[in-house]
C-alpha cells in the first residue's frame, strides 16, 4: 500500500525521537484508514499538545492542533457540526487523562461517533519528562524525583466504565494487532477508545532505566497478556502485564443519531 | 402591528438574534445569570436544523464551538464571570488561529463566585486581555433589549468579516429585563458569511491574506485539506520558529482590525452640542446615566453623553474629540473604574474624570451620576 498518499511528505522529518513508538501508531492508523478504504476528505484528525499530539501535522487530512487537553471537546464541535467526516483524536496519557480527563469521560458517556486513540507513554514526554496519571507508582519522573507516589489511572477501564461502546488496548509491538483494532475502532458508531502502550526511551526509559526503545518495544512483547488469558490469570500473576485486545465492544445509544432524532421530533412540532 | 414584536428578556433577544444572523450551534454550560441563552437555543436550534449541546464545563463548550466554526457552522457560547475566566485559553486560540466564534458574557458581580444574580460591570478589562499574548478582539457592550438582538447579528457578521472572536458583554440587567421590541424581518437583515476560498485546494494557503488582511476560510470537509494550530504559524498553517515569518504573523493578525475600526468603532452622541459637562457610559450604566443627563438639564446643567457601544477596539479617537469639547467627564460604572481609565488615557491625561462606582451588587441610581454633575457645577 501507498503511505505516503496520506502523508504531508515536506513535514518530515516529524520531532520524534529515536526509538519513540508514536511513528508506529500512525503507520497502524493509515493502514486502518487504508483497509476501510476511507478517502483522505473524509477524515478530520485533531489532538491537543504532546508529542503524540504532533501526528496531525504530517498526515494529510483535515487536521485540527488545539489547546492541551481539549482535543476532545473541539472534536465534537467538528462532529456535531459535520457528521459525515469520520473525527479521530489523537492524544497522549497526559493530554487525555490529566488536563483533559474530564472530557473524555464525558464523551464516553455521551458516546459520540468518533475515535480516540490514547497514547500511553507514562510520561510528560514534550516538557521533559514530569510524573503523569499514567505513571506507576514507584517509578521516576523529574517531577518524582524520589519516585511517583500516586496510583495510575487504568485507561482502557476507565474509558470502559464511562460508557463507551469500544475499548482497546494494544502496544505498539504488536503493529498488526494495532492496526486492525484501530480499523474496528474506526468501523464502530460510538465512542471508541484505543489505548496504545508506546515507549519513551528519552523521558520515561533512561530515568527508570528500561533501556533503548527497541528494548522497551521487546518488552511489551513479554509483558502482554491477551484479554482472554487474563481473565484465567490472578491478579498476582498480572502484576505489571499489559492486557491487550478488545475489552468492550457493545451497542449502546450513539449521541449523534439520538440527537438527530430530537431534531425531527422539534421540526414536526 | 408587526408580527415580530414581542415582550423579550435581553438573553432571549441573544438567542433570536443568534439564529436570524444564521448561528447553528450552540454550545454552553449552565450559568447564572445567562442560562436562559441556552435554555431558550436548547429548544430553538434543533427546530431549525441546528444543533445545541451541553458540555461538560466551559472549557469544553468553547471548545466545541470552535470545533464548528472550523467545520463552517455559525457558533454561538454564553456565559457569565467565572465561566469567562474558564474559557479564556481556548478565546485566545480562536484568535490566533483567526476562528470566528460569539461569546456572549452576562456580566455579574465578581471576583469568584461573588454575586451570581447580581448585576456588574466587572469584566470589562476581562474581555479585552483576559487571555494571553498580545491578540486583537472585538467586544460589544448593549444597552436594552433590541439593541442586544441587533449587537448580537453585529457580532456575527463581524467574526465572520475579521474572522474573530467577538464578545458580547451584557450585564445582568440587560440580560433579564424584559422589554417590548419589534424585531426585523430576517430577510431584511444584512448577514456576512467569510470569504471562502477562491483558488482550488491544491493552492490554497490558509493564512494567506490579500490587502484585506483577512484570509479566506475553508470549512473542514470542503474537500480543502489543512492544519489549524494555536502554534505560531506562516501562512500555510503549519507551526513557525522564523523570526521574520512570526512578526509577520503577528504583524497581520494584531493590525487586521486596526484597519477597520472606522467601521468597527461604534458609538451613540447624546446631547454634545452644546455640553459642557459630559458623561461616558455603557452598558445598564447607561440607562441611569441618561435619566441623570435629563434630570440635570432640567435644572439647566448642560450635560451630554457619548454611550459606547464598541469597547474593544475603545473608542479612543471618539472620546478624545469629546473630551475637548467637554469641560468634565463623568464614568459611571458597575465596576471600580475600569473604563475611567481608559478614558483618561483616550483625552491624553488632560485632566482627571469624575468617577461613579457602585460594585454593591445593586445597579447605579441616576441621582448618584446626577449629583455627581451638581457637585461639579
Amino acid at each position: 500500500m501507498d503511505y505516503f498518499k496520506y502523508l504531508r511528505k515536506d513535514k518530515f522529518p516529524h520531532i520524534w525521537c529515536a526509538g519513540c513508538g508514536d511513528g508506529i501508531v500512525l503507520k497502524a492508523i493509515i493502514r486502518a484508514l487504508d483497509n476501510l478504504k476511507i478517502e483522505k476528505n473524509q477524515v478530520a484528525m485533531v489532538s491537543g499538545i504532546g508529542c503524540s499530539s504532533r501526528t496531525p501535522g504530517y498526515v494529510d487530512f483535515y487536521t485540527l492542533h488545539t489547546t492541551h487537553g481539549r482535543a476532545i471537546a473541539f472534536a465534537t464541535g467538528i462532529k456535531m457540526a459535520k457528521p459525515e467526516l469520520h473525527v479521530i483524536v489523537v492524544t497522549g496519557d497526559g493530554d487525555a487523562t490529566a488536563i483533559g480527563g474530564n472530557h473524555l469521560i464525558h464523551a464516553a458517556r455521551r458516546n459520540i461517533n468518533m475515535t480516540v486513540l490514547i497514547y500511553n507513554n507514562h510520561i510528560y514526554g514534550m516538557t521533559g519528562g514530569q510524573v503523569s496519571p499514567a505513571t506507576p507508582m514507584g517509578d521516576f519522573a523529574t517531577t518524582a524525583p524520589f519516585s511517583a507516589v500516586e496510583n495510575n489511572f487504568a485507561i482502557a477501564e476507565l474509558c470502559a466504565a464511562a460508557g463507551a461502546s469500544f475499548v482497546a488496548r494494544s502496544t505498539v509491538y504488536h503493529s498488526n494487532f494495532l492496526a486492525k483494532i484501530i480499523e474496528r475502532a474506526i468501523e464502530k458508531r460510538g465512542f471508541s477508545v484505543v489505548e496504545i502502550m508506546t515507549p519513551c526511551p528519552t523521558a520515561y526509559g533512561k530515568i527508570n532505566k528500561k533501556g533503548t526503545g527497541e528494548q522497551m518495544i521487546l518488552d511489551q512483547k513479554n509483558l502482554a497478556v491477551r484479554i482472554e488469558k487474563a481473565q484465567t490469570m490472578s491478579p498476582e500473576e498480572l502484576k505489571n502485564k499489559i492486557i491487550i485486545g478488545t475489552l468492550v465492544d457493545r451497542e449502546l445509544p450513539e449521541y449523534i443519531n439520538t440527537y438527530e432524532k430530537i431534531m425531527s421530533q422539534a421540526q414536526r412540532m | 402591528m408587526n408580527s415580530r414584536t414581542y415582550m423579550m428578556q435581553g438573553n432571549v433577544a441573544v438567542a433570536e438574534g443568534a439564529i436570524d444572523a444564521g448561528c447553528r450551534f450552540y454550545a454552553g454550560y449552565p450559568i447564572t445569570p445567562s442560562s436562559e441563552i441556552a435554555e431558550h437555543l436548547s429548544k430553538r436550534l434543533p427546530a431549525i436544523g441546528g444543533k445545541f449541546i451541553q458540555m461538560e464545563d466551559e472549557i469544553a463548550a468553547m471548545g466545541a464551538v470552535i470545533g464548528a466554526s472550523v467545520a463552517g457552522v455559525k457558533s454561538l457560547t454564553a456565559t457569565s464571570g467565572p465561566g469567562f475566566s474558564l474559557k479564556q485559553e481556548n478565546i485566545g486560540y480562536a484568535s490566533l488561529a483567526e476562528v470566528p466564534v460569539v461569546i456572549v458574557n452576562v456580566m455579574r458581580g465578581g471576583p469568584s463566585t461573588g454575586l451570581p444574580t447580581l448585576p456588574s460591570q466587572g469584566d470589562v478589562m476581562q474581555a479585552r486581555w483576559g487571555t494571553h499574548g498580545d491578540h486583537p478582539i472585538i467586544a460589544l457592550v448593549p444597552a436594552s433589549v433590541r439593541e442586544t438582538y441587533d449587537m448580537t447579528i453585529q457580532a456575527f457578521n463581524w467574526s465572520e468579516k475579521y474572522r474573530t472572536p467577538v464578545i458580547l458583554l451584557l450585564d445582568e440587567i440587560i440580560g433579564h429585563v424584559h422589554e417590548k421590541v419589534t424585531l426585523p424581518d430576517p430577510d431584511e437583515l444584512q448577514i456576512f458569511n467569510r470569504k471562502k476560498p477562491s483558488v482550488p485546494p491544491e493552492e490554497y494557503l490558509p493564512y494567506k491574506a490579500d490587502e484585506s488582511l483577512i484570509p479566506e476560510m475553508a470549512a473542514f470537509g470542503d474537500g480543502y485539506r489543512y492544519h489549524i494550530t494555536g502554534l505560531i504559524h506562516d501562512e500555510t498553517g503549519f507551526p513557525t520558529n522564523n523570526a521574520e515569518k512570526i512578526a509577520e504573523m503577528m504583524d497581520r493578525l494584531n493590525s487586521k482590525l486596526l484597519k477597520y475600526e472606522h467601521e468597527i468603532i461604534q458609538v451613540e452622541e447624546t446631547d454634545t452640542g452644546d455640553a459642557e459637562i459630559g458623561i461616558v457610559a455603557y452598558g445598564s450604566s447607561a440607562r441611569s446615566a441618561r435619566t441623570a443627563m435629563r434630570k440635570a438639564r432640567e435644572e439647566g446643567i448642560k450635560v451630554g453623553m457619548l454611550r459606547i457601544q464598541t469597547l474593544w477596539p475603545f473608542p479612543v479617537d471618539k472620546i478624545y474629540e469629546f473630551g475637548k469639547k467637554v469641560k468634565e467627564i463623568v464614568v459611571p460604572e458597575l465596576n471600580l473604574g475600569q473604563i475611567a481609565h481608559e478614558v483618561e488615557h483616550a483625552i491624553q491625561d488632560r485632566f482627571r474624570v469624575h468617577r461613579v462606582n457602585k460594585v454593591n451588587g445593586e445597579p447605579i441610581h441616576p441621582d448618584e451620576i446626577l449629583n455627581k454633575i451638581r457637585g461639579l457645577k
